[in-house]
């Protein structure tokens, strides 16, 4: 029996490999709109996480454990690995070495695994990455209008919900060129929020935006964190927003992590490297 | 010389490789393409509408062209009714095509490489990725079956068209001076279903090749606008030169 079972999942992992070989694995599944209504947060575990780029390390044997439900930030300067580090949790990019395990499950980005997903995550980029050929209303509602999990009627409901609570309330009909970089982001974030994920990766959510659309996007964090059960990751160079919504935060140098705790702990960190990074005159933490 | 010449042989055999796993996929989705009809229309219409004018103009002149340039050397022989039955064949088993193809290598081929291209730049395909929406069912599928359809249906066009133009000349033409009616009795004698079937069957696969050609260098694209901006020559490049293998295999197996 275990051994038919066994055949079973290499038959489905074969053909998937043939007919999804190009678009690299990316496995459509189908939700049910019970699942879609619930979220929880879930637990993340790297271990041994290794990367590189033309021979180039970018990532160190990084190992790192996010709990259910947590606010986690990973703060760093610029080309330390930050972004390379979410997109492997985004299964954007492939390991050299080492694994990550979410909701318990290892994503060696092998098929069949991909196929077990019970989990939904969603990625606000850096680009913000929306569909240029799409209005704002239509990227915000193309994952639940191409997985089919609510009614019409009901999706134009979440897409004004969504818009709302990023203070872009009627502006669906928009097309994307006519929006700013600060707006785009708030869309991109819509449009994530949309999914009711379980897990939300932010890759510098605030890098666009003026300091009052950045205080608004840390209400709308605050505000998840408080109502809906999610994991939320966040990779910033942007320290203030960090520390503010966190509960825990990372630090990152040259590939490596090379501190951890919670916002109060990174502040009372003594690594020099850390206290550099927090203490700058212009963007460092005021006070000190 | 030898390590060059094996490295060109490698990224050939790896592009071509890429391809067909590309070309696999594809095939795969159309099982979902009435759920993409929307997509699929869209990329009907442009494909097919949008290139009509240009591929009814070209095959009007080459028609004109190819009955000018025969039609005078046949009518030195004393030939020249001849000339409906030349131009026919070749505008159905080669001319109509390879020409629209090549069209619509140009126009809409290079067209696909930049959308897809500029998606694949501007992390929109890594976004599909996130919300999971297979790029290849969202973007190659709708477009290979909109090719699939379009370029027979143009060179259809292309093929009457460019026929009408050759009778015209033909008949206006004081060297050869060939009354239409004579024009279109050879025609319909030399020509058979089975060349027509052989020029569709050609226009089909150039259509794929197209296609096909215009997502992959799209999907491959890295680097940028300048990186947009060489995935679009590429993606032209690539169609010709496979449209030309491709037309020659097909003659040979139709012969």
């Amino acid at each position: 029996m275990a051994d038919q079972q066994h055949r079973d999942k290499n038959k489905v992992s074969f053909f998937n490999r043939l007919t999804h070989s190009f678009s690299q694995m990316t496995v459509e599944t189908s939700i049910s709109r019970q699942a879609y209504e619930t979220s929880r947060g879930i637990g993340i575990k790297i271990r041994n996480l290794s990367k590189s780029f033309n021979g180039q390390p970018v990532l160190k044997s990084i190992n790192l454990e996010i709990q259910p439900g947590e606010v986690f930030s990973i703060i760093g300067a610029s080309g330390t690995g930050k972004s390379v580090l979410l997109r492997h949790l985004a299964k954007l990019l492939k390991p050299d070495s080492g694994e990550i395990l979410i909701d318990n499950e290892n994503i060696n980005f092998e098929p069949g695994l991909l196929i077990e997903q019970k989990y939904r995550y969603s990625m606000v980029f850096q680009t913000s990455a929306l569909f240029n050929s799409l209005t704002v209303g239509e990227n915000i509602g193309l994952w639940l209008r191409e997985k089919d999990v609510l009614p019409e009627r009901r999706i134009r409901r979440v897409i004004r919900e969504k818009l709302r609570l990023v203070g872009l309330a009627g502006r669906e009909p928009m097309n994307i060129s006519e929006l700013s970089g600060g707006m785009k982001k708030r869309v991109a974030i819509a449009r994530s929020l949309a999914m009711n994920p379980d897990l939300i990766f932010y890759d510098e959510p605030t890098a666009e935006l003026d300091p009052v659309t950045t205080d608004e996007l840390a209400r709308v964090i605050a505000n998840l964190k408080d109502k809906v059960d999610l994991t939320t990751i966040i990779v910033s160079h942007d320290l203030n927003f960090a520390l503010y919504l966190s509960d825990r935060v990372a630090m990152m140098h040259d590939g490596e992590i090379i501190e951890i705790g919670t916002p109060e702990e990174i502040k009372k960190s003594k690594n020099p490297l850390v206290r550099r990074f927090l203490y700058t005159t212009t963007k460092g933490i005021q006070g000190k | 010389m030898l390590t060059r010449l094996g490295q060109i042989l490698l990224t050939t055999a790896q592009n071509l490789g890429e391809m067909l796993a590309l070309l696999v996929e594809t095939l795969f989705y159309f099982k979902d393409a009435f759920r993409n009809r929307v997509a699929i229309v869209a990329q009907l219409y442009e494909v097919g509408v949008g290139t009509l004018p240009i591929a009814v103009l070209m095959s009007l002149f080459i028609g004109m062209v190819l009955a000018l340039q025969t039609g005078s050397q046949l009518a030195l022989l004393g030939v020249q009714e001849k000339i409906g039955a030349i131009v026919g064949l070749s505008m159905a088993k080669e001319l109509g095509p390879v020409l629209t193809s090549l069209l619509i290598a140009g126009r809409v081929g290079s067209s696909m490489a930049a959308e897809v291209g500029a998606m694949q730049v501007y992390e929109e395909i890594d976004a599909m990725r996130t919300l999971e929406i297979n790029p290849v069912r969202y973007l190659a599928m709708p477009r290979l079956i909109a090719c699939l359809l379009a370029v027979p249906m143009l060179t259809v066009f292309s093929f009457i068209v460019g026929v009408t133009g050759g009778a015209v000349i033909s008949d206006i033409n004081p060297a050869i001076n060939v009354p239409m009616t004579v024009y279109y009795d050879v025609l319909v004698r030399a020509l058979d279903m089975s060349e027509i079937l052989n020029g569709l069957v050609k226009a089909t696969v150039f259509g794929g090749i197209v296609a096909l050609v215009g997502c992959y260098v799209g999907f491959k694209t890295t680097g940028g606008a300048r990186g947009i901006g060489q995935a679009t020559t590429r993606s032209v490049v690539m169609s010709f030169l496979m449209i030309f293998i491709a037309d020659y295999l097909l003659t040979r197996f139709m012969m």
